[in-house]
């Protein structure tokens, strides 16, 4: 006898899940909403920063020193009508500059997000599930770290391998993995106590594969929260270095490279400064406000 | 309370020993010696540089050397700034950020727990919403941004008040005059005050419905005296174990402070130090940023015992 199957008789009752509830409330939440487009279109600039301007980030111009844009209300020594955000130092044109700034900035800060999130996820995960003695001494030695001013190590390290583009990236990551590490490591502790994760040991799964293909798809939420918070933390950390003139050299730049020689140039061409400051400025707004939505999200009560 | 402050010292010792460790090795990793000039030196003077600053040695025993030395305070000379030791640098520098890590962080505590106390007397209505926008902003923008536009508002084109051309310097120490400290340290006081007021905000929300505010309340109290001294205490605790992350903030900021400004702090050297290959100087800050690091952070634990027994207990 063949079981009549039910499904296509009786319409689906649709359950609402975790993620569908919580994506509601992000699109209700009109502060992330406004991150999550603006965000999207400082992206979008970036990636067609060749295409929107008939300049190239390194094309030098001895004619148009230090010059306002055509429509700076302000009185200025000379104006450079074509260059909408005005020039620089050695008459490159800042529209293009603060574009190709927005790639090196948002690209140290979502690969070292990347790096920082591998390391802190693995890690957290690995001394949650073990436990006992293992946690405590994996934990002890994420104690330690944390004390060190590590900022100074990353400024030693860019010292040392004369600001290596790719260490950079790198450096950053491994300093921001240790609140990863701790915020996986609470979730783990109390997710390896549910039912299904009985259920993957006493079907014979591994511990490597229950923490890969069970634990860490329930840490997801809280993650990505953090997630959300590092990039913010990580385009500062490298826009600082950047300033103090430790991180991107030239004629790459970064929004901090940019904010440093406006800093100086502030008193006859303020535009330098300006620019890169705001773009920064309302990046770092952005990810803050996506994040806090994220964390609302998933997270009601904690409203 | 002995035994939690012996316990704490004893994690101390540790975290210090890696750092030294950590900093020895990775700057000696360091590609080109502080000796590659353009101008080739004879072999013989060399040399004799080498065995002067102990280069000649093995690694492991420059580390030993190294280590028993600093111990006792003398990270040798600079190597840069060849009449100094890195001690004299250090011992001229310090009192300077010292100075200005501490304004900043007095302006920040009263400012910042000001403004969240007020906050969350008033949670949900204007003046809490407008408090923790405010708090936004100085937490996203950074110092390295807020300085320069400061100093072109107050220093530059001067702001009129009360029909007064207002102005400030834009740089230099003037030993440490007032008028030239102000830009300096609100600029690194506005990101702290920014955290405090929003850390203070969320304890004293959660502490002003406890039940023994209640109670206070309920036997007639004034309501100044209740929020002063009963809610304060409870409501401090986050505070207390931020100041360590709040000192370490600040020292970073100072940084960037110290070299926009143009102030002869540790920080200074510290950017001059690492731009220059500086290695004995560098080494020398990091040390030096470090024990004051875990110096606070134990204070800090220390007045958290204090104000909360319950983690003595642990």
């Amino acid at each position: 006898m063949s079981v009549p199957d039910i499904d296509i008789a009786m319409p689906e009752p649709r359950g609402r899940s975790l993620w569908v509830d919580a994506r509601r409330r992000l699109l209700r939440n009109r502060a992330a909403m406004a991150g999550i487009i603006i965000l999207a279109a400082i992206v979008l600039l970036a990636l067609l920063a060749p295409l929107l301007s008939p300049f190239a980030y390194d094309e030098v111009n001895y004619d148009l020193i230090s010059c306002a844009p055509g429509w700076w209300p302000a009185e200025a020594a000379c104006s450079a009508p074509g260059h909408i955000f005005g020039t620089d130092a050695i008459g490159r044109d800042i529209f293009v500059r603060v574009l190709y700034g927005a790639r090196v900035s948002l690209a140290v800060g979502l690969v070292a997000t990347v790096v920082s999130l591998v390391i802190g996820v693995l890690y957290g995960a690995t001394a949650g599930y073990l436990g006992g003695h293992i946690d405590g001494l994996m934990m002890r030695v994420v104690d330690v770290l944390y004390s060190l001013p590590f900022i100074f190590f990353v400024i030693i390290l860019m010292v040392v391998f004369d600001r290596n583009f790719i260490l950079l990236f790198v450096a950053i990551g491994a300093v921001e993995w240790l609140t990863m590490a701790r915020i996986v490591r609470g979730q783990t502790l109390s997710i390896k106590l549910k039912e299904f994760i009985e259920a993957a040991k006493a079907a014979g799964v591994g511990p490597l594969g229950i923490i890969t293909r069970h634990v860490i798809p329930n840490v997801v939420g809280p993650v990505m929260v953090y997630v959300t918070l590092t990039v913010p933390t990580v385009i500062l950390t490298e826009s600082f270095l950047s300033f103090l003139g430790l991180g991107i050299q030239e004629p790459l730049t970064s929004w901090g490279v940019l904010i440093s020689d406006g800093a100086d140039q502030m008193e006859t061409a303020p535009w330098m400064l300006l620019f890169p400051a705001l773009f920064m400025a309302v990046t770092l707004f952005c990810f803050n406000f996506v994040g806090d939505g994220l964390r609302d999200a998933m997270d009601p009560k904690d409203r | 309370m002995m035994g939690y402050a012996l316990r704490r010292l004893a994690g101390a010792i540790p975290t210090m020993f890696v750092i030294i460790t950590l900093a020895f090795f990775m700057m000696r990793a360091a590609p080109g010696g502080p000796f590659d000039s353009e101008r080739r030196l004879p072999p013989e003077i060399e040399q004799n540089l080498k065995a002067a600053y102990d280069l000649d040695k093995p690694l492991v025993r420059q580390y030993a050397i190294y280590l028993g030395k600093a111990a006792r305070g003398d990270f040798g000379p600079s190597f840069k700034n060849k009449d100094f030791t890195v001690a004299q640098l250090i011992a001229t520098g310090l009192p300077v950020s010292a100075r200005l890590g501490l304004w900043a962080m007095a302006l920040a505590l009263l400012i910042g727990t000001t403004l969240g106390i007020l906050a969350a007397l008033r949670q949900n209505r204007w003046q809490d919403y407008s408090v923790m926008s405010v708090a936004m902003l100085g937490i996203t923008i950074p110092t390295f941004v807020t300085a320069p536009l400061l100093t072109l508002a107050f220093g530059i084109y001067g702001i009129t008040l009360f029909g007064q051309e207002f102005s400030l310097p834009v740089g230099g120490w003037n030993n440490g005059a007032w008028r030239n400290m102000v830009l300096p340290v609100t600029v690194l006081a506005l990101p702290q005050i920014a955290i405090i007021s929003r850390l203070m905000r969320g304890a004293m929300v959660e502490v002003l419905r406890a039940n023994y505010i209640r109670t206070a309340r309920a036997k007639g109290l004034p309501a100044t005296q209740i929020v002063l001294s009963h809610a304060l205490r409870a409501a401090a605790l986050p505070l207390v174990s931020y100041m360590g992350p709040a000192l370490a903030a600040v020292l970073t900021g100072s940084l960037v402070v110290e070299q926009i400004f143009g102030l002869p702090g540790i920080g200074r050297y510290f950017v001059q130090g690492a731009l220059n290959r500086d290695y004995t100087l560098v080494m020398g800050v990091v040390i030096c940023y470090a024990c004051l690091i875990i110096a606070l952070n134990f204070l800090a634990d220390m007045i958290y015992g204090i104000l909360d027994p319950r983690v003595r207990l642990k």
